[in-house]
C-alpha cells in the first residue's frame, strides 16, 4: 500500500471491517455448473418494468431465444439458457424477502443445445455508440453486481449528462463473495474490454478500475490487461465495507461527492460492475444474450465451497446438491452477501440474474443476540458511510414518525447495513429504515391512487352530465321537429281547406 | 351610586367600542375549510364513511364530529393529509390493519347485466351488455356499490392481493 492510498484510509470516517471468509473461495476457479433438469425463470429479474411474455406453454424454445421482452423504458428482455419445452407460464417462489410468488416461466431443457443463430460482432470496439448500447439491451444484460439495473439504460445517461468518467466496480466489499475477484482474474482482458466498451457507450475519455487491496492478484490482472491502454487506470482501493457501494466508490476515487437524492451521472461519472463489464464484451463479441453468471457458493455451511458459472433459472437446490450438501447445523441460507443480501424462505427459488452468492450460514455465522433498548453509544453514526444518524432515524420511525425521520436523511440511507452490523445493542437499525421506507412507498401509492380515483370520478361526473344534457337536448329537438311538423301539417290543412272552399264555388 | 352606574357604563361604552373596532379592523374572512377538505376527498360518493357522501363527509370533518380516519378508500394517505390540514394529530396505527378491498366478479355467475358498471363511481368495472364484466384493480376503490346492486351476487370484496410491488417489510419487534 502506497503512502498515498494510506493517507486516503485514514481520511475515510465510516465503514466497518467485517470478517472477509473470503478465502473458503477465493481460490477456487470458475467451473461450469451442468444444466439442471427446470428452470424456472422469473420476469422481473431487474429493476423496472417486468418483461413482457413472448413464449407460449408447450412451445419449443432454442437457446438464446427471446422469452420475455422487455415493456418499457428501464426493462430487460429474457432469453431461454438452454433449447427445450415451456412447461409452464405461472406464479412460482422468486427470491425476494417477501417469500411472495411471481409470474415465471418454467423451461425443461431437452439436452439438446440447439441455439438461435447468434450475429457476434469481431470488432466490437469499431461500433458506433448507439449501437454498442443497443446491443447491450438486446442481450438483456443488467447490473450484475446486485443491483440488477439494466445496463443499457445506464449507457444511455451519457445523452443527459456529458460523461467524463467511467468507474469499473471491483469493490466486492460484501464478506464471503468472490465471483467478481474470480472473473477479474481469469477474465481481466474481457473485464478491461467491457470497460473501453461501455466508456464508448457513454462517451467517457477516462477509465478508472477500483479493486479492494485484499485482492493482490486480481489487481495485478487488471493492470496487466490494461497495460496498453492509457485511458485506463486501476486504483487499489481499502478494504473496508461499503467501499462498494457507488456513492462511496465515486466519492473515494474521483474526491466529489454524489448530492442527495442525485445520480452519479450528475456529476460526470457513470459506475459498472466489473462482472457486468465481462458480460458487455462477451455478449457483443459473441452476439449470445445473458443467460447465465458466475456465483459464488459459500458459508461453511455448505460441503464444497466454489464459484460457478450457472444457467440463470437454475434451482437453489441444484446448485447446493451439485456443491455436496448442506453440511448439518446450517441456520439461514442467504442470497447475495452476508451484509445486503437476502434471507431465503427456502431452496426452491432459482438463480437470477443479481444472484451473487448463495451462502449457507451456520449459527456462528449470523448475528446472535436480542435487540436490547440503544445505549445512544452512537457507534452507527460513525460509521455510516452517508454520515447519518441512524439511531436518531430509528427512534423517531419507532415513534410511528418516519415523515419526520425524511427530514434527518432517511431517503439518503443507501441500506448497507453497516449500522446494525456494528451496534453493540443489536437493534435491527437497517430492518427500521426498509419498514419505514415501505411505509412511506405505501403512503405515496395510495395518495397516488386517491388522484387516479379523483380524476375518474370527475370524468365520470362530466360524461353523466353532457350525457344528460345531450339527451335533453335531443328530446328538445325532437320536440321542436315533432311540433314543427304538426305545425306544418295543420297549415297544410288548413291551406287545402282554403283551396277546397274556395275551389267549390268555381 | 350615580358615581359607579356612570363609571360602569363608560367602561362598557369604552370595551364595546374596542371590541367593535376590533371586529371590523382584525376582521377574518371565513376559510372555505369545507370546500377544501371535500378538494382533498376522493369524490366517488362511496359512502364508505356513513355519509351519504364526499360533501357531507367533508361537512361532519370540518365541524370535527368526524374523524379523519373516516375514509377507507383514502387510507392513510389522505388521513394524514386531512389531519395537516385541520391542524390535528393522528394515530394511523388502526388504519393500517384495515385491509383495503377490491370487488371482483364470479365469472361463472355474472349474466351481464351492466347494472355494475353504471353503478361503479370510478368507472372501474368494463363490460358490455350479456358480456362477463370484470374489474379494473388499478381503478377500484373498494366501495361495494357494484355488491348492491348485482342481481345474481357475481360481485364480492376481497382483500387487495398483496405483489412484489406492494409488498413493504413488517415493523420490527419493539426492541
Amino acid at each position: 500500500m502506497g503512502f498515498k492510498d494510506l493517507l486516503s484510509n485514514i481520511r475515510l470516517s465510516w465503514g466497518v471491517h467485517p470478517e472477509g471468509h473470503k478465502d473458503l473461495t477465493s481460490e477456487c476457479g470458475i467451473s461450469d455448473m451442468p444444466m439442471s433438469e427446470r428452470l424456472v425463470l422469473p420476469l422481473a429479474q431487474h429493476i423496472g418494468a417486468p418483461g413482457r411474455v413472448a413464449v407460449a406453454p408447450g412451445e419449443r424454445v432454442l437457446r438464446g431465444q427471446v422469452l420475455a421482452t422487455a415493456s418499457g423504458v428501464v426493462s430487460a428482455p429474457l432469453h431461454a439458457p438452454a433449447s427445450g419445452r415451456i412447461l409452464d407460464i405461472g406464479d412460482y417462489p422468486v427470491p425476494h424477502p417477501s417469500g411472495l410468488t411471481a409470474p415465471a416461466i418454467v423451461l425443461e431443457p431437452d439436452g439438446r443445445d440447439d441455439s438461435v443463430e447468434f450475429t457476434g460482432c469481431a470488432d466490437p470496439l469499431a461500433l458506433p455508440p448507439e449501437d454498442i448500447a443497443r446491443r447491450v439491451a438486446a442481450a438483456g444484460v443488467v447490473g450484475l453486481g446486485g443491483a440488477t439495473f439494466p445496463a443499457a439504460v445506464k449507457l444511455g445517461l451519457g445523452k443527459r449528462n456529458p460523461i467524463h468518467t467511467l468507474l469499473l466496480n471491483g469493490g466486492e466489499c460484501e464478506p464471503y463473495l468472490t465471483c467478481d475477484d474470480r472473473i477479474m482474474r481469469e477474465r481481466a482482458p474481457q473485464v478491461v474490454e467491457g470497460a473501453r466498451l461501455m466508456a464508448r457507450a457513454l462517451g467517457a475519455s477516462q477509465i478508472v478500475i477500483g479493486i479492494e487491496n485484499n485482492k493482490p492478484t486480481a489487481i495485478a490482472a487488471i493492470q496487466l490487461a490494461s497495460v496498453a491502454f492509457p485511458e485506463v487506470t486501476v486504483r487499489a482501493l481499502p478494504a473496508r465495507y461499503p467501499m462498494g457501494s457507488e456513492k462511496q466508490l465515486v466519492e473515494f476515487l474521483t474526491g466529489v461527492e454524489v448530492p442527495a437524492g442525485g445520480l452519479s451521472a450528475e456529476i460526470g461519472v457513470v459506475v459498472h460492475n466489473v462482472g457486468t463489464a465481462a458480460a458487455i464484451s462477451q455478449a457483443l463479441r459473441s452476439g449470445e444474450p445473458l443467460t447465465e453468471r458466475v456465483v459464488t457458493v459459500s458459508g461453511s455451511g455448505i460441503a464444497r465451497p466454489a464459484n460457478l458459472r450457472i444457467a440463470i433459472g437454475t434451482p437453489v437446490s441444484d446448485v447446493i446438491a451439485y456443491c455436496g450438501g448442506l453440511k448439518p447445523g446450517v441456520a439461514r441460507l442467504v442470497m447475495g452477501g452476508p451484509m445486503m443480501g437476502m434471507i431465503l424462505p427456502g431452496d426452491t427459488v432459482p438463480i437470477v440474474k443479481g444472484s451473487s452468492g448463495i451462502l449457507a450460514l451456520t449459527a456462528d455465522e449470523i448475528p446472535a443476540g436480542d435487540p436490547s433498548a440503544c445505549i445512544r453509544c452512537a457507534s452507527c453514526v460513525d460509521v455510516c458511510p452517508i454520515g447519518l444518524m441512524p439511531m436518531e432515524m430509528a427512534a423517531r420511525i419507532r415513534a410511528g414518525k418516519a415523515d419526520t425521520a425524511v427530514d434527518i436523511g432517511l431517503k439518503d440511507c443507501i441500506g448497507c447495513g453497516t449500522c446494525a452490523y456494528t451496534c453493540p445493542a443489536h437493534i435491527p437499525l437497517s430492518h427500521y429504515f426498509s419498514y419505514a421506507k415501505g411505509s412511506l412507498a405505501a403512503g405515496e401509492r395510495s395518495r397516488l391512487k386517491n388522484e387516479a380515483v379523483k380524476k375518474l370520478t370527475t370524468a365520470r361526473t362530466e360524461r353523466l352530465e353532457r350525457e344528460a344534457q345531450e339527451k335533453a337536448e335531443a328530446a328538445a329537438r325532437r320536440k321542436a321537429e315533432r311540433e314543427a311538423a304538426k305545425k306544418k301539417a295543420a297549415e297544410q290543412a288548413a291551406r287545402e281547406a282554403a283551396a277546397g272552399s274556395e275551389g267549390v264555388p268555381a | 351610586m350615580l358615581v359607579a352606574v356612570a363609571s360602569l357604563t363608560l367602561i362598557a361604552t369604552l370595551l364595546g367600542l374596542i371590541l367593535g373596532v376590533a371586529a371590523k379592523r382584525f376582521h377574518v374572512e371565513p376559510t372555505e375549510i369545507v370546500a377544501e377538505l371535500e378538494a382533498l376527498l376522493p369524490g366517488s360518493q362511496c359512502g364508505q364513511c356513513g355519509f351519504p357522501g364526499c360533501a357531507g363527509a367533508a361537512q361532519a370533518l370540518a365541524e370535527g364530529s368526524a374523524p379523519v380516519t373516516l375514509c377507507p378508500p383514502g387510507g392513510p394517505a389522505l388521513a394524514q393529509a386531512l389531519a395537516d390540514k385541520l391542524g390535528v394529530s393522528v394515530s394511523l396505527g388502526g388504519m393500517a390493519e384495515v385491509v383495503p378491498q377490491l370487488a371482483a366478479v364470479r365469472e361463472e355467475i355474472c349474466i351481464g347485466c351492466t347494472k355494475c358498471f353504471k353503478a361503479c363511481p370510478t368507472d372501474a368495472i368494463h363490460g358490455a351488455m350479456k358480456q362477463i364484466h370484470s374489474v379494473m384493480r388499478e381503478a377500484c376503490t373498494g366501495c361495494g356499490k357494484c355488491v348492491d346492486v348485482c342481481p345474481t351476487e357475481a360481485l364480492e370484496l376481497i382483500p387487495m392481493p398483496t405483489t412484489l410491488g406492494t409488498w413493504t417489510w413488517t415493523r420490527p419487534a419493539y426492541a
